[in-house]
């Protein structure tokens, strides 16, 4: 069985995000990148499933422009077998992702596409689920535990008032939530073997895919301030405020 | 030409979530529909057609339809897209898996999680947890869209008298099979359409604590119970409590966060809420830069004493 692993290059989980003052969009000069944290929890899994004899290879892909190279090889690092760079420096929304993504799951056939419920830049939380759509393939969102059959899986999956669990039949779009697993952190050995496996760059043009955007953001703007309030010294204190001065009990 | 919004419900009624994505659809159009596709779900049906402002509710009975699975809502979206302008789902787990598939079925860009509408085709949504807001315009028709709740007030569930019309089913995928749902028992009101919230994080250290400590509050104050990522993930509390950028967004008129130091994907949650609540032990936690009122100290001291507070 192969697995595709779609990952996203993001400003990292842990850099505090800026608002450019031109209001064009956010402060990315000098600026910490990383893999997405729920696509690094989908090559985690894709890396399990290859580990315990399920799948046979895991494949990364991901689109971008020449600097993704670097997240492809993090996901070699971690253990997936080859990559796959759309090249682009064109700016790409989720559709054009999914249709990027389906040419490449046309050309190489996996069972299953494994990726990240959303990236933490953009929030959209679509691709898989366009994916899936443009495959007609079953899709499950929001996986917090996947088994493997021969020709299905079965995933619980994240929903409003607790877990579901659905059972898809192959090939299907997978996205992973936060509670799937724990992701391994790459070893030096293996950062120094994922520079010598494969990695093919191919163009949006090749693959015959219109990524002309959609959508277009007039601007970007700072979140509303909120003010620090005031420090309360006691628990009646506190209670009396917010029965006589917010109202709110 | 109308404004369509997909109904959240279980077969018996809808769920508060698909109120304000009405109030977002009316901000667009007067002419609303609701689409209640299920199984056995005439009494959601009429409970749609009661709701207030509305037109129509498009009603769909089918066994395809009857645990909302993405790959049958998406084909019957799809199916009726051409009809509308504008087609809205609330940004709740629901809302995310199904409106994406239907989006790609008719070649349309979804915008997600949209907080403001500013015109038709031009609407505000959060981008990075919430560190930032974009504008965005887009071209494509139908215009897709998951509504954040927390951004528009809900309409009443009663007063209205709007037709319910019986719609054919489209294809039934046969792609996935459903086997089983469990969803976590509570008498307290649902997170997202709580008035009164209080939250636990790590410093809760454990789940006898939540239920020992947390709990009787929430029974004085009819308060729902949340949770950091970092209690989710410790499992003091179910999954479905967790509240930040990728669990729920809440926004209730109180929001009292104990032992939560305030990590930037937890305030992206609750940050809107009117009123909140800070109990920490640590003053420099960065939850007090955001809150109204602030208490430092042990939480193992405080809650009983705020409980004790609370019945007098």
């Amino acid at each position: 069985m192969k697995i595709i692993v779609p990952v996203k290059r993001v400003i990292d989980a842990y850099v505090t995000v800026r608002v450019k003052a031109d209001q064009t969009g956010v402060e990315t000069a000098n600026v910490k990148m990383s893999m997405n944290p729920f696509c690094e929890i989908a090559v985690e899994e894709a890396i399990r499933l290859k580990e315990a004899g399920k799948a046979d290879e895991v494949i990364a892909v991901t689109a971008g422009p020449a600097q993704c190279q670097e997240t492809l090889r993090a996901a070699m690092a971690m253990g997936a077998d080859r990559a796959i760079l759309i090249q682009t420096d064109d700016e790409l929304q989720p559709l054009a992702v999914a249709k990027l993504l389906k040419a490449v799951v046309d050309k190489e056939n996996p069972e299953i596409v494994m990726l990240g419920k959303q990236a933490i830049d953009g929030d959209h939380n679509q691709t898989g689920q366009m994916l899936s759509a443009l495959l007609g393939w079953g899709v499950a969102a929001f996986a917090s535990k996947i088994e493997c059959g021969d020709d299905n899986v079965t995933v619980t999956r994240e929903i409003d008032g607790g877990l579901e669990t659905l059972k898809l039949k192959l090939p299907a779009v997978i996205t992973t939530d936060l509670r799937l697993n724990e992701p391994r952190y790459a070893s030096l050995p293996n950062i120094m073997k994922a520079k010598k496996k494969q990695l093919d760059t191919m163009t949006p043009d090749e693959l015959g895919v219109d990524i002309a955007p959609r959508f277009k953001t007039l601007k970007v703007t700072e979140p509303p301030e909120r003010q620090a309030g005031i420090m309360v010294d006691s628990v009646s204190d506190l209670v009396e405020k917010l029965r006589n001065e917010a109202k709110v009990i | 030409m109308s404004v369509l919004v997909i109904a959240e419900h279980d077969n018996s009624s809808i769920k508060p979530s698909t109120l304000p994505t009405i109030t977002a659809a009316r901000a667009l159009d007067s002419d609303v529909h609701v689409l209640v596709a299920g199984a056995g779900s005439d009494e959601a049906a009429s409970a749609a057609g009661k709701i207030h402002g509305i037109s129509k509710v498009l009603h769909c009975d089918d066994a395809a339809y009857e645990h909302g699975l993405a790959e049958n809502m998406g084909q019957l979206i799809a199916k009726i897209a051409p009809d509308y302008s504008h087609i809205l789902a609330p940004a709740s787990f629901f809302g995310k898996n199904i409106l994406p598939r239907a989006a790609a079925l008719v070649d349309v860009q979804q915008i997600s999680d949209v907080s403001a509408i500013e015109g038709a085709d031009t609407f505000v949504r959060p981008i990075y947890a919430g560190n930032g807001f974009e504008t965005v315009q887009i071209s494509d028709t139908p215009k897709m869209l998951t509504i954040r709740t927390t951004g528009f007030d809900p309409v009443k569930s009663e007063g209205g008298s709007a037709p319910v019309e019986n719609i054919d089913s489209a294809d039934d995928t046969g792609l996935t099979e459903f086997v089983s749902r469990e969803l976590t028992k509570s008498e307290r009101p649902e997170l997202t359409a709580a008035d009164i919230i209080i939250s636990g994080g790590r410093g809760l250290a454990s789940g006898e604590n939540f239920e020992k400590l947390i709990e009787p509050i929430a029974d004085k104050l009819s308060a729902a119970i949340g949770a950091s990522r970092a209690a989710v993930d410790a499992g003091y509390v179910p999954n479905d409590y967790q509240v930040g950028q990728t669990g729920k967004i809440v926004a209730p008129n109180l929001y009292i966060a104990v032992g939560i130091s305030g990590a930037i994907q937890h305030l992206a949650g609750m940050k809107d809420s009117k009123v909140i609540v800070a109990i920490n032990k640590d003053e420099e936690a960065p939850i007090f830069q955001i809150s109204d009122y602030g208490l430092v100290g042990d939480l193992f001291e405080i809650l009983p004493e705020l409980d004790k507070a609370l019945s007098a």
